[in-house]
């Protein structure tokens, strides 16, 4: 008997340990850290000469990491030029900042914190829709105005609160000036066939279906058209179909860097080159980009955005002399995330100087005035939702291992675009 | 269309032996000391960023650093072992060193981002870009070397585990510890040593992730890990070869649903996971198969 049941014993023992490694399968899949870190102090202080803080929760780890630390950078670097000017009202500003670790669970949980434990005195956004969402929820009903930078898809909007303010271009817009240029083109020269894989996120899937809903009518048979899940190591599978699909023009919606790497990697070793391809995200991440795909490779690639290093923005200039004085290196190293995050810091200073005061009831209700503010991004005017109706939209593109600006065609800004992408490596 | 399903059953191979690579370590480490490693996403992670080192700072080949990186994740296992695992005693033990590796991960990701910073990095060499055509389809070279390297990693496991007397050792700790102990093995040293061999075959997965993939950071483990203890849990617990086969299985399937639906190929992914426990709770190749060995 004893045998039996030692067996028995060893089973049970083996399928619990079985249990409980799915149990940490399913675990690690929806993992999350919750740790934080601040920058500056937690003060309030409401008295004149008391610093003024500010509170956002930005994704210094996790999936958006890369941007959220580039976020960080550009948050500070605006407090930095702020004070170095006498700060807002004669108040200097501080930054408490959170981590979020890339949740958004735990990104409402960290705004929760920053208005109900460190009663912050303003709030400024986190990075991406997909965060920006649940954020905007929370500072809305606690009534503090809620400007951001990187929470312009259609899902932050359709929530309508009235404490949403993004000072970036819309995201659903984002590749107009490309499809404007793609039915300018003469009949002959335009793709005939074209490709449209989006990732499962806010920030790129109503862009790209945006551009496919313009681009069928106009003949460009959709050829392929799939969303894929971000939720994975490689992109090589939905890559190869796309090759296989030898789509004229490419249409990525894309989050970051890896995304548009793996297409690329998966379509030189397919030895497929689509005349025209264009991503949502990633060719704009300066050397990031070009160090992950290389800078022949980059040649000819696309992508749309509201501001580069290059702007004639004056307050543009201005920003990125400073910050290459402060930082150091190339001007083209400036990531897009540092404008986006400091134009946040232009808007807010702009509008409390004038009010003279800091009260989140008046700040929105002067955000919503139809004001016109001036920052490193262009203007900035909001309608009733907090979208950006002036934001100018660009599509750039590298060449010859430059990141120069292509449309809108006849732009005072603009370069002739490279059409067809010249081959891989070429 | 028929095109399509032999591009995605060769990629759904080869991906497999990528996985493969990543896994081997993770199965091996729970067969003999019952503990599910859940930093091996981020210790694939740090194979990847050694791999990395030494390729752009020193300019050593991806697969030759491999001499350096394999030695070096196996005394950071063996560190490992000694400070975190060694210390976990008692019936709770299994569960505890969830929670241990966990925060293993969690270290081992806080160093990376200080010292590497956020942004993604990819691996790059000639091979990593380059494809040879057969039968009117590419097949990507990085991909045949490291299938390649998987099949010679578990064999060189297994001949470890079967052929040499550190291998019986670690049999017999892995039949009944109390009774390898009487009989005089040190089960410590075992245990110690099987940890650095796990962690050191990551070397070699992390040096094939992050050849494959379009680039990584430090927070890249999280997406590994689910996928990983998946393919061990269906592979069977403890069972190198079972790892391999289930790689090579999921990774298949995923890449055939992928060419109708690309969002519901991660779900298939973990169905199939679901489907063969019910079927075979013990997994494909269970460990108390692999223990009878």
């Amino acid at each position: 008997m004893r045998p039996v049941r030692s067996r028995r014993h060893k089973n049970a023992r083996f399928l619990s340990l079985t249990a409980t490694a799915a149990a940490a399968a399913v675990l690690a899949a929806g993992c999350s850290s919750s740790s934080s870190s601040a920058t500056g102090s937690s003060s309030t202080g409401s008295g004149s000469k008391s610093p003024l803080v500010i509170g956002a929760s930005l994704s210094l780890t996790g999936d958006f990491s890369a941007d959220g630390q580039a976020y960080e950078k550009g948050y500070e670097f605006w407090a930095d030029q702020v004070n170095a000017q006498g700060g807002i009202l004669g108040r200097k500003v501080e930054l408490k900042i959170l981590n979020d670790n890339s949740s958004p669970t735990q990104v409402a949980t960290n705004y929760q914190t920053l208005i109900n434990a460190d009663h912050v005195a303003l709030t400024f956004g986190p990075f991406s829709s997909l965060l920006t969402a649940p954020a905007a929820a929370v500072a809305h009903r606690y009534g503090y105005a809620f400007v951001e930078g990187a929470g312009g898809a259609t899902s932050v909007f359709a929530q309508k609160l009235n404490n949403v303010f993004d000072v970036s271009l819309p995201v659903a817009n984002e590749l107009d000036p490309f499809t404007t240029w793609i039915a300018s083109l003469p009949a002959s020269q335009r793709p005939t066939t074209a490709a449209y894989p989006m990732a499962n996120d806010p920030f790129a899937t109503p862009q790209v279906q945006r551009a496919q809903s313009i681009l069928q009518p106009l003949g460009v048979k959709t050829v392929y058209s799939n969303i894929f899940p971000e939720e994975v190591a490689d992109y090589k599978a939905p890559a190869d179909d796309v090759a296989a699909s030898k789509a004229q023009a490419v249409v990525l919606g894309s989050t970051d860097v890896p995304t548009v790497s793996s297409f690329m990697t998966a379509f030189e070793q397919q030895h497929y080159n689509p005349k025209i391809f264009i991503a949502a995200a990633g060719p704009d991440q300066g050397s990031a980009f070009t160090s992950a795909v290389g800078v022949k490779n980059a040649d000819g690639m696309m992508v749309p955005d509201a501001w580069y290093p290059g702007s004639s923005n004056s307050l543009s200039k201005a920003m990125v002399q400073a910050y290459v004085a402060k930082y150091g290196g190339p001007a083209s190293a400036i990531n897009a995330d540092i404008a986006e995050a400091y134009s946040v810091g232009e808007v807010v200073d702009q509008a409390v100087t004038h009010l003279g005061a800091v009260d989140n009831t008046k700040l929105i209700s002067y955000l919503h005035s139809g004001v016109t503010f001036q920052t490193v991004q262009g203007p900035v005017r909001f309608n009733s939702l907090g979208e950006n109706l002036v934001a100018t939209a660009y599509i750039f593109q590298w060449q010859n291992g430059n990141f120069v600006q292509v449309l809108p065609a006849g732009d005072p800004g603009s370069v002739k675009i490279l059409y067809p992408k010249p081959s891989w490596g070429s | 269309m028929a095109h399509q399903i032999y591009e995605a059953i060769v990629d759904g191979i080869l991906g497999g032996g990528v996985y493969a690579l990543m896994a081997a370590g993770l199965t091996l480490i729970f067969g003999v000391l019952d503990i599910i490693n859940v930093a091996q996403g981020i210790l694939v992670v740090v194979g990847g960023y050694l791999s990395y080192v030494l390729s752009v700072h020193l300019h050593i080949d991806l697969f030759l650093g491999l001499l350096i990186t394999i030695p070096a994740m196996f005394v950071l296992g063996l560190v490992i072992h000694t400070t975190v695992i060694r210390p976990l005693r008692g019936a709770e033990r299994t569960s505890m060193s969830l929670l241990a590796c966990f925060a293993v991960a969690i270290i081992l990701e806080g160093a990376l981002y200080w010292i590497f910073g956020a942004n993604n990095i990819t691996l790059k060499a000639s091979y990593v870009d380059a494809s040879f055509k057969v039968a009117g389809f590419y097949i990507s070279d990085i991909y045949v070397y490291c299938f390649i390297l998987a099949v010679v990693l578990v064999a060189a496991i297994y001949g470890l585990l079967y052929r040499t007397t550190f291998g019986r050792g670690v049999r017999a700790t892995m039949q009944d510890p109390i009774a390898a102990r009487l009989i005089g093995i040190d089960v410590n040293r075992v245990a110690a040593l099987t940890f650095g061999i796990g962690v050191a075959v990551t070397a070699a997965g992390g040096m094939a992730y992050g050849a494959t993939s379009g680039g990584f950071n430090p927070n890249s483990g999280y997406d590994l890990i689910s996928r990983l203890l998946a393919i061990v849990i269906l592979g069977g617990l403890g069972s190198i070869g079972g790892a391999l086969a289930a790689a090579v299985f999921m990774i298949t399937v995923e890449s055939l649903v992928d060419i109708w639906s690309p969002n519901w190929a991660i779900v298939v992914f973990y169905a199939a996971l679901v489907i063969v426990l019910t079927v075979r709770p013990a997994g494909l190749f269970g460990r108390q198969a692999v223990r009878a060995q």
